[in-house]
């Protein structure tokens, strides 16, 4: 695989591909995202911080390059998280369905192949889930939930990290054109 | 106004499908009903795969283990290291196979014997969320289970069943912030309720400050949330702070403190008295007694001293330096420093005099053998070794 490195900023709209996949991995890597989420942590406690849902949500948002794809894709797996969590349905839902749509809207206009730019976008998409998160369960439910700053500059970063090699593997499952 | 919406087509989108969200969340809190439906469907989409993947986790590690890695084992087999790495590997596996064994006894043994009518469930998944304090076990409306029914392990309670699926309940731990139980205080009986903190360790309300708490008494439940029945183990305070008008108590949960692999889910929930003593950290279990006939007797009964008398080896001990020093006149924690002791290696007619296998056969001081009774952890119950064979030796009167 070979990585645009001469420019990360795209000129026109027409620069950047729209990446197309299987019908199966739209279903399956969502679906084994949450599963890892939910089941990989009971045996190893210490990858309780990755946010699988949340880097696949961004995976198919920059590469699909399409707003409405990307919200769609985001508010499905939100709302699949919330129906394993306590939480009422739609927090996370909204959550990821803005991750969703800010990720397509970043991925017209970047170069969303460029590993820099991916970690980068991760690292801030991380952030962006767990403050807007923070914000929707104060102000929707009342709840005074903790926002340790220092703690999610540093599980950001390591998502980011993860993120960039998972993308790296999902690359594969894309269609050749 | 249709080429306006196409232009704005994603943003209007967007904003749709945040409004219908936000519905969403706004009747569910407003009316403190769930939309099942949709939890249902995720649901059982997940956990039938979790449920297989832990079945083949479970059947495949013994391969794993014994062929993948005795395979590697093998290949590296001229290096001494890796020998000693694979049988430590081998070592944790066996252990926790043990622990896992211990723990699934503990649970049959507590099943048994505890009144209520009990379920038993595996945890299978924990809930979404980096700081979720909910897991997921394989018991569900299938196996009778509620919405509402405690979920304990011997230790204690670990939480209850908020959402009940065909085949998978999800469990609200004791650390959730949102979990709340009646406690009794097994010392003071002071009531509280007990809430979770979204940390490891609880705390409980309501506790006057007049009321006498210490740190160390037991919680129990005591009944009155009408979810867990009254008299089941909860935790020991760990910390009390003077507040007015509560006074604030802290709690280290007992039924958490193992892991959870393996928990009961109370289906008919009995109330039992709160027992006076704490209760013990781990089941322990008292196997049957062997039968008469099981021991051999001597080979030459009518010569051979006969058997010798019930008790440790630290009392035969006991009892043969007592019966040697009778036999000198000795007696035993008189007599000045530097006196004559008695004769450790005399032999004596009869039963008592029997050389115990070891020292005293050997003429080498007698003080080796109590010694090293005591320290396989067979005479502390026992004082032979104070009174019959001093620390110092023979030298000791």
């Amino acid at each position: 695989m070979s990585y645009s490195g001469g420019h990360i900023l795209l000129s026109s709209q027409r620069e950047g591909q729209i990446s197309q996949f299987p019908a199966w991995v739209m279903v399956v890597v969502p679906l084994a995202a949450i599963l890892f989420q939910v089941y990989v942590p009971l045996f190893f406690q210490f990858l309780s911080f990755l946010e699988m849902p949340l880097l696949v949500v961004v995976y198919f948002a920059l590469m699909r390059r399409s707003q409405i794809s990307g919200l769609s894709v985001g508010a499905l797996v939100g709302l699949a998280q919330d129906s394993l969590s306590k939480n009422p349905l739609g927090m996370l839902g909204i959550v990821n369905t803005l991750v969703g749509y800010f990720a397509a809207s970043v991925g017209m206009r970047l170069d969303v192949d460029h590993p820099l730019i991916r970690l980068l976008l991760t690292f801030f998409f991380f952030l962006f889930h767990q403050f807007f998160y923070w914000l929707m369960v104060r102000a929707l439910l009342g709840q005074q939930l903790e926002f340790g700053t220092e703690r999610t500059l540093v599980l950001g970063l390591l998502n980011a990290v993860v993120g960039v090699s998972l993308f790296h593997f999902l690359d594969k499952l894309r269609k050749t054109t | 106004m249709e080429s306006f919406l196409n232009r704005y087509r994603s943003i209007t989108v967007l904003l749709l499908v945040i409004l219908a969200q936000l519905v969403l969340v706004a009747v569910q809190v407003k009316n403190d009903q769930d939309v099942r439906m949709i939890r249902v469907w995720t649901v059982s989409a997940v956990t039938p795969v979790a449920r297989i993947v832990e079945a083949l986790r479970g059947g495949s590690s013994g391969l794993i283990r014994n062929y993948i890695l005795l395979h590697d084992a093998h290949e590296e087999n001229r290096r001494l290291q890796a020998e000693v790495d694979r049988l430590k590997l081998d070592s944790i596996y066996l252990k926790n196979e043990i622990g896992l064994a211990d723990r699934a006894k503990a649970l049959a043994v507590f099943q048994s014997h505890t009144p209520s009518k009990t379920v038993a469930a595996t945890v299978i998944g924990i809930g979404a969320g980096t700081n979720s304090k909910m897991v997921f076990v394989d018991r569900g409306t299938v196996s009778g289970v509620e919405r509402g029914m405690a979920v304990v392990t011997p230790d204690g309670i670990v939480g209850k069943v908020i959402t009940a699926y065909p085949t998978a309940s999800a469990v609200l731990l004791i650390t959730d912030p949102d979990f709340a139980a009646g406690v009794v205080s097994q010392k003071g009986q002071w009531r509280g309720t007990l809430r979770g903190q979204g940390t490891p360790i609880c705390r409980v309300d309501y506790v006057p400050f007049e009321e006498k708490v210490e740190p160390g008494e037991w919680l129990y439940t005591s009944g009155d949330d009408r979810i867990f029945p009254r008299g089941f183990p909860v935790g020991i305070v760990k910390a009390v702070h003077s507040a007015q008008p509560f006074k604030e108590v802290l709690v280290d949960p007992s039924g958490t403190t193992r892991g959870l692999e393996d928990v009961l889910i109370l289906v008919e929930g009995v109330h039992q008295p709160i027992p006076d003593a704490p209760p013990a950290n781990q089941p322990v279990f008292i196997g049957t007694p062997p039968p008469a006939g099981a021991v051999k007797p001597p080979d030459n009964p009518a010569s051979g001293p006969p058997a010798a008398p019930a008790g440790t080896e630290a009392d035969r001990l006991r009892t043969q330096y007592k019966d040697i020093g009778d036999a000198q006149g000795h007696k035993f924690g008189e007599g000045i420093p530097g006196s004559k002791p008695p004769d450790f290696n005399l032999k004596l007619p009869g039963p008592v005099g029997t050389p115990v296998a070891g020292p005293a056969a050997g003429g080498a001081p007698a003080a080796g053998a109590p010694a090293a009774s005591a320290g396989r952890g067979q005479a502390p119950a026992v004082p032979a070794s104070k009174s019959a064979v001093p620390p110092g030796g023979a030298s000791h009167p």
